[in-house]
């Protein structure tokens, strides 16, 4: 097909632990260029590569008008202890709280890394609303005053249903500081103080690595003459423009299952499936409900610091296509090409077990022979992994279709006993770029609400929290005529005297053109 | 040598008391963030057994009242406890001379380590349930016949109640309505006992022996049977949760849990019946535990408890009963805490007999 004149083309790209990912589709979201690239370790490099690789492929890289980043610089940042920015921590809630201080959890490297002071003072909410203590301004303005933060984290006991003080606070924050980056906990997190907090100090940290990634991918696009609008990918396999991202950099953190899940669904037409993104080292299970990653229960620990983000619920297991057979779970990693058998090489791998077992033709020699009785012991031992793994992720439901993706995706078998047929959509090694390049924008807000049947202003207060919900994707990016609320859930709140619910809602909506 | 518990000891005791919380309980987490923050600000906590105490030295039976989603939100004041102390100087004339954990199981078992830190007091190696138990009168001081006639609170702000109620009952509806004006959630002292009349009214031992359950699972070839032998636990059932019903009807959180089993239990289905804690055990039709005895369901690789809330379809575990202290076993005690009390029309039945 010739280009046709003023086409519009995206850019998505996923940075992963092996290989940086991209692609290029067009405005009916065809796939039009792919390319894959191993990670460097400073992983800019490794995204300017595969960038190149598919703008190479285009006749007029000029058409291009937006790029979409899925990338690991703000979890490598938090585990490496790099580049995060001091923060000051500012807890509303005295005298409640004060038996376990901000940062009592974290370890002691990050906390050295990143606290540059913190402090409980009088203010927060009671569950019902009230407030605990009226906020000591005061006090504020005495810590305000002895910081050298390059940044302030506020979090107030109960700001999910009461968010007055934290926004107060902020302004008052402005008026001492000028223009210092503030993180108000009810922006990031979920009902849970230490949880909320300690999510809002990350984020504050990550204020300079974002600066830094964006300024990094806006040279690169300049470099190469490109004048487009850019996002992030964040966790809930959502976008964000970019100056939303610069805000709230913490999101970014955990987008690869988000966008390899949400790739998957596009690049299959199927909305409700398991999906099984087959790396290099390993293989990450989710589930699809109605075109979105079902979300983790659980607790979400980053860099040895306990979060409440919304996580895609995700199990890994030890298999890739360069797992070593005989010393799972190691790998050989991006040296594939060199070392697997099926390359010339000697070292026993996965692939090399696919390849003898006949699942796919990867690699340039046969596979010796007298290895073959051990290959095809080492892929019927994985097949009964992958069986497992299935069963966990199902919750029981046996005939959902899976959905096979990434790199290694030739190594999972015809048949999977707990799931229905195994689709193998075309571009599945790149499904994750493809999941950050077609994601919507949203926004989410979760609050307490009385439950149903207890009268109070529960329909007014759910139909605010919906517009809020909608406003945060609007300024993540979505189109204001498309919004819709795509989740709306209620969790029943024990040994209330009222009785109250916890509520969720997600909005989300294309991009606004 | 007196026993002391220092913040190694925090992580092990929180295990421990999970998997004593039989799903209840409430989180472990703040409560061992809280006690191993004390421990560092005010020094280690001797664990003294009641002969360590004068024969009418105070004992101050501790627990934290409220709902868990506001304890996990809105933390415990560090001075709470002070101010319950202050009125017990009041009340006695004298301080107490060690506190006591009122409920062993959950948060509830960790927490008082912080507040007997903050009093500079040593912690009795004892409760007054040896798991959890939803309801204040649901105690050993109850069902030993002790007069149930003082309750102190403390809130997050400093407000001190105190109750002088006609019984247990009483002091659960007033406790509970205090608990809901503080924004669900106090500190409170329930029964203040001299440490002579502890004996038979408390549940000694606990303590070191959330610790001991707690440390049994470390480094562990097979944390599973590791746990099962120090608990001396009967393993009802390994499986997957296959499904969850969950609901809050007067306050509380109720539901049933499904488990099926899997490898040699394959064919086999256990369900629980919950209400905040897991009550009754139901495989076939025949009961195979109920309250008071413990029910846990536990992880089945790491040994770990999970409670009621952390409960997802899918997850591979495997439910363990073990025998409740003999108290419970009493006329009383069944009475208090029995099948009955929690609506269940049973007749109680020892697990080990059962599983005979």
């Amino acid at each position: 097909m010739s280009a046709s004149p003023n086409r519009r083309l995206r850019v998505g790209i996923d940075v992963g632990g092996t290989n940086t990912d991209a692609v290029v589709l067009d405005e009916n979201d065809r796939v039009v260029a792919t390319a894959k690239r191993p990670t460097s370790p400073d992983v800019t490099e490794g995204l300017r590569a595969a960038l190149d690789a598919v703008l190479a492929e285009l006749d007029d890289p000029a058409e291009v008008t937006r790029v979409m980043l899925g990338t690991t610089h703000a979890t490598n940042a938090i585990l490496e202890r790099r580049a995060l920015g001091r923060v000051a921590v500012l807890r509303l809630g005295a005298p409640a709280t004060t038996s376990v201080p901000p940062l009592s959890d974290w370890p002691a490297d990050l906390r050295d890394a990143v606290s540059a002071g913190a402090t409980i003072v009088r203010g927060g909410h009671f569950v019902d609303g009230r407030p605990i203590a009226p906020l000591d301004v005061d006090a504020i303005k005495r810590f305000l005053a002895e910081t050298t933060a390059d940044a302030v984290a506020v979090a107030g006991v109960f700001s999910p249903g009461s968010s007055d003080q934290e926004n107060q606070v902020a302004e008052i924050i402005r008026g001492e500081l000028g223009d210092v980056a503030v993180s108000l906990s009810h922006e990031i997190g979920s009902l849970g103080l230490l949880e909320r907090e300690n999510a809002a100090v990350l984020n504050a940290a990550l204020y300079g690595v974002a600066r830094e990634v964006t300024t990094a991918l806006g040279t690169a696009l300049d470099a190469r003459g490109l004048k487009v609008e850019t996002f992030f990918a964040q966790n809930d396999g959502t976008l964000m423009a970019v100056d939303y991202a610069t805000r709230y950099p913490v999101l970014t953190i955990g987008s690869g299952p988000a966008n390899s899940l949400r790739g998957a669904a596009y690049l299959s037409g199927v909305e409700d499936a398991i999906v099984a993104d087959v790396g290099g080292t390993s293989t990450d299970l989710g589930v699809l409900v109605g075109g979105f990653p079902r979300e983790s229960a659980a607790a979400v620990e980053i860099g040895g610091v306990t979060t409440n983000f919304r996580m895609p619920d995700i199990l890994s297991i030890a298999l890739g296509g360069g797992t070593i057979v005989g010393q799972e779970p190691r790998s050989v990693g991006y040296r594939i090409a060199r070392e697997a058998l099926a390359f010339g090489g000697s070292t026993p791998t996965m692939t090399d077990a696919a390849v003898a077992g006949g699942r796919g033709a990867v690699g340039t020699h046969d596979v010796p022979e007298h290895w073959r009785d051990r290959l095809a012991q080492a892929l019927r031992a994985a097949d009964e992994m992958v069986a497992d793994a299935v069963d966990r992720v199902a919750l029981g439901k046996a005939d959902r279709p899976l959905i096979a993706v990434g790199g290694g995706a030739f190594l999972l078998p015809e048949r999977i006993p707990g799931a229905g047929e195994v689709i193998r959509p075309r571009h599945a090694e790149v499904a994750n770029a493809v999941g950050a390049a077609i994601a919507l924008a949203s926004g989410r807000l979760e609050t307490i609400v009385p439950a149903p049947n207890s009268g109070r202003d529960r329909a007014v207060l759910i139909e605010k929290a919906k517009e809020e919900a909608a406003a945060r994707a609007v300024a993540a990016g979505a189109d204001p005529a498309s919004v819709q609320i795509v989740e709306l859930s209620e969790i029943p709140l024990s040994y209330l005297q009222e009785p109250a619910v916890r509520l969720q809602v997600k909005a989300a909506g294309p991009l606004a053109r | 040598m007196q026993a002391r518990i220092s913040t190694d000891d925090v992580s092990a005791l929180a295990r421990g008391c999970a998997v004593l919380g039989t799903g209840g309980g409430g989180d472990v987490r703040a409560g061992a963030l809280a006690a191993r923050r004390a421990i560092s600000a005010y020094g280690e906590v001797p664990l003294v057994t009641l002969d360590d105490l004068p024969p009418d030295g105070l004992v101050l039976p501790l627990s934290g009242i409220g709902a868990p989603t506001v304890s996990h939100e809105m933390i415990h004041a560090e001075d709470e406890p002070v101010r319950i102390r202050d009125e017990v100087e009041r009340i006695f004339g004298r301080p107490p001379a060690a506190v006591m954990s009122s409920e062993i199981g959950g948060g509830n078992g960790v927490a008082p380590v912080a507040w007997a830190a903050r009093l500079g007091v040593p912690l009795l190696d004892a409760d007054a349930m040896g798991r959890a138990f939803p309801e204040v009168q649901m105690v050993s001081m109850y069902v030993a016949g002790l007069p149930a006639n003082l309750v102190i609170m403390s809130d997050v702000v400093g407000n001190v109640v105190t109750i002088r109620p006609v019984d247990g009952l009483w002091s659960e509806q007033i406790a509970r309505a205090v608990a809901v004006a503080s924004g669900s959630s106090a500190l409170m002292a329930d029964y203040v006992l001299e440490a002579a009349a502890c004996r038979g009214a408390v549940i000694e031992g606990t303590v070191s022996r959330a610790i001991a359950v707690g440390r049994a699972t470390e480094g562990a070839q097979d944390p599973l049977a590791a746990l099962q032998e120090e608990l001396g636990a009967v393993r009802l059932l390994t499986g997957k949760v296959a499904e969850l019903e969950r609901r809050t009807t007067g306050g509380f959180a109720r539901g049933s849990v499904t488990v099926e089993g899997t490898g040699d239990d394959r064919g086999r289905t256990l369900t629980l019946e919950i209400q905040n804690e897991n009550l009754v055990a139901v495989e076939d039709g025949r009961v195979r535990a109920m309250v008071p005895d413990l029910i846990t369901v536990v992880d089945t690789q790491a040994a770990t408890a999970i409670q009621t809330e952390g409960l997802r379809y899918g997850q591979r575990v495997t439910v363990l009963a073990w025998p409740c202290d003999p108290l419970w076993r009493t006329p009383k005690g069944l009475e208090t805490a029995g099948p009955r009390a929690f609506g269940y029309d049973l007749d109680y039945l020892p697990v080990e007999k059962i599983a005979q």
